[in-house]
């Protein structure tokens, strides 16, 4: 086995909470009504084709990219299309949804749906990135980039290495640890395919050193895919932040405001990466992915496959319901997620992972004065220091977030969860960001 | 040891001598003479470098007044000293000053604690603008107000304090002066500076049924205001209502007219 690598600067250890990292990953059912939004990536709005009345099966395309940095978005059931408005998702804020009432469970025959897996990659590179791009496939680590423009080359770039994200550093999240113990071979081979399409030779797969089984199982799958390695990675967050991983494996510093690619690296995640086997072998659009569903006040934790559009509330009464334990829920991990104001909102291709928890570990404590320690700028994986930014914040000097390199803030939350003054670090962080975009 | 202190001193004070040569020859070769009415007007103006008058500060005012021809100059208003500063200006760069229509900030949203009752609770950083970056809020309206006060903070001259039964900002129209800080600062856009007269105070441009789910105060867009004055506009599920000396003679008909009471008059002025 490889040494286990990290990277230097930063990062906390928090507690794990990995309580279902041996539940198997359970397909959730069909709810009765899905809301898809349009709006699942960072780019612009896909095209809405569909209309009210229409039939569709799963698979069914109902909205078409729109530009290059944008994703098409398909049907998770079949049934008929309810309505097409605007709806509140997760945060309360309106996005424009479709609305599907579910009516059997037809495929779109194009899907193959047997369990064969295929090995051989019978198409060339501009193949495979549009059957990505006809997947609707978007990073489902959690950033939601468009992933057939991660998958190309940009012009005057060269890439020598691809790496594949298994780390799922946050506490309580399990899903990706379970798809890589459950669907090993298919991330092997969705690496390869991502290798044809890059034109590159070898892929490394970092794994967290908390998952021996997933280690354990791709070690002796790769041991027949030549080019395919397995790294273990020291268990430390944020390691699965896309820089510090590329600081973890290379060495290489991904420079402020410069791009993975730029040192010459592609990071996916191992859903996304499950996702590009299944669109590539399979002819499967990504209308489902993995979500685990915990916390402390989850009756029944699991893995759960969830069709995407799946309303959070039914997800919730699959495990036990709201009890009058849950204080919280809170969408995505507990360091990086956000709390949900509206349980009825859908999942979609960016959720990780749905949390209950109780008052004990929701409870935000009184936030006291800064008293220096510095602490925020020891934990910063990428060298910030947090308390300047949030005293620049609160005393209006929007002119020096700047040099202060505010845009460099991965909203890790490291700085929150050090402080021992129990200031919100974090959203003073969030905020000079979005006050320096707007300056712009 | 004497002599290292006395060198030690003639070397410095020589530097400092040499270096005040300098820069006194630098000041005189590359002066350039300020017009001397500048300094004299800035010091008329009230020095709150607000930007209440759309410049950067006082300095930049009195320099906006100083090249302004007479016709421009009746256009130019310091919003806190009022139409006494202006007169005095007016006075010493021989133009006459005009009477301004007195205006002060409104806040466009009547959601109280009562009409828009929390449904979630917000345990975060008291401050709107990071209240707004994480959710729609505590009653569920993604346009109205978060009652964090963040306006109140940024406030320069203390014209706003929070209701202590309705958690809205209250506005002193006295001692606002349209300086446009919490226009600025309110991270859903809920304050106008208008002139007297009525307005819509609401900015939800949800349908009416979802509007009226989180607060009973929203506009629902029954258009009944339209239907007196052909002048208010009815866009994206929401009416707006111009300022104008039309709709201001209809104020209070248009007030009664609304039936969840999204219209509300401003408060007078003292000067008015």
């Amino acid at each position: 086995m490889n040494k286990v690598k990290t990277f230097s600067m930063g990062g906390i250890h928090p507690n794990k909470y990995k309580m279902t990292s041996a539940s198997p990953i359970m397909d959730a059912g069909l709810p009765e009504i899905v809301t898809i939004p349009v709006k699942q990536h960072i780019g612009a709005p896909a095209k809405i084709l569909v209309k009210k009345g229409d039939k569709v099966k799963i698979g069914t395309l109902l909205a078409d990219a729109d530009g290059i940095i944008s994703a098409d978005v398909h049907s998770s059931v079949s049934g008929e299309v309810l309505k097409i408005e605007s709806a509140e998702g997760g945060n309360g804020y309106l996005e424009d949804m479709i609305t599907i009432r579910v009516e059997g469970n037809e495929y779109e025959e194009t899907i193959d749906r047997t369990g064969q897996i295929s090995r051989d990659i019978p198409l060339t590179a501009a193949e495979i990135i549009g059957k990505i791009r006809e997947a609707g496939i978007v990073g489902m680590g959690g950033a939601g980039f468009p992933t057939p423009v991660k998958a190309a080359v940009p012009e005057g770039k060269k890439v020598d290495c691809l790496i594949i994200n298994g780390i799922e550093c946050e506490p309580f999240l399990t899903a990706d640890e379970r798809l890589m113990i459950e669907k090993a071979e298919q991330i092997v081979l969705g690496a390869k395919i991502l290798n044809k399409a890059l034109g590159i030779q070898n892929a490394i797969i970092a794994v967290d050193e908390n998952k021996p089984k997933a280690i354990e199982i791709l070690n002796k799958i790769t041991k027949t895919y030549i080019g395919v390695n397995v790294q273990p990675c020291a268990t430390k967050y944020p390691q699965g932040g896309e820089k510090q991983l590329i600081a973890a494996i290379t060495g290489h510093e991904v420079p402020s405001g410069k791009l993975p690619v730029d040192v010459g690296c592609v990071v996916q995640n191992v859903g996304t990466v499950f996702a590009i086997y299944e669109a590539v072998i399979k002819n499967k659009p990504l209308y489902e992915r993995v979500i685990t569903v915990s916390g402390d006040a989850c009756a029944h934790p699991g893995n759960f496959l969830v069709r995407i559009g799946t309303p959070i509330s039914y997800l919730i009464e699959k495990t036990g319901g709201l009890n009058k334990n849950v204080a919280q829920v809170i969408l995505g991990g507990p360091m990086m997620g956000s709390a949900v104001t509206n349980i009825h909102a859908p999942v979609t291709k960016l959720t990780s992972g749905i949390l209950l928890l109780s008052e004990k570990l929701s409870h935000k404590e009184q936030e006291t004065d800064c008293i220096r320690c510095g602490k925020c700028a020891l934990v910063c994986p990428v060298g910030l220091e947090p308390f300047l930014i949030r005293r620049l914040m609160s005393e209006y000097q929007t002119d020096k977030l700047r040099a202060a390199h505010v845009q460099d803030c991965i909203e890790c939350g490291c700085c929150a969860y050090t402080c021992p003054a129990r200031i919100p670090l974090l959203d003073y962080c969030k905020l000079a960001k979005l006050e320096l975009k707007k300056k712009k | 040891m004497t002599h290292i202190i006395f060198i030690s001193m003639a070397v410095l004070g020589g530097t400092a001598l040499v270096s005040a040569v300098i820069l006194f020859l630098t000041a005189k070769k590359f002066n350039i003479p300020e017009d001397s009415r500048l300094e004299e007007i800035e010091a008329l103006l009230p020095q709150a470098n607000c930007g209440g008058c759309g410049r950067a500060g006082c300095h930049d005012f009195a320099q906006s007044c100083l090249q302004a021809s007479a016709q421009e100059f009746a256009a130019l208003n310091c919003p806190v000293g009022g139409l006494p500063v202006m007169k005095k200006i007016a006075a010493f760069l021989g133009y006459t000053a005009v009477k301004k229509e007195a205006t002060r900030a409104v806040l466009r949203c009547n959601g109280s604690c009562q009409n828009a009752p929390a449904k979630i609770t917000y345990d975060g950083v008291s401050s709107c603008r990071i209240a707004h970056l994480i959710s729609s809020g505590q009653s569920g309206c993604p346009n109205g107000c978060l009652h964090l006060g963040d306006c109140i903070k940024v406030c320069p001259f203390g014209a706003l304090k929070l209701d202590e039964k309705t958690f809205l900002p209250v506005v002193d129209a006295n001692k606002c002066t349209s300086c446009g800080a919490c226009v600025g600062i309110c991270p859903r856009g809920l304050f106008e500076i208008r002139a007297a007269g009525p307005y819509v105070a609401c900015r939800n441009t949800q349908k009416g049924a979802i509007a009226r789910k989180n607060c009973k105060a929203a506009c629902i867009a029954c258009g009944k205001c339209t239907k007196i004055s052909s002048d208010i506009l009815l866009e994206n599920n929401l009416s707006y209502i111009p300022s104008s000396a039309a709709t201001r003679s209809l104020g209070e008909e248009l007030r009664k007219s609304c039936p969840t009471g999204a219209i509300c008059l401003t408060t007078e002025k003292k000067d008015e």
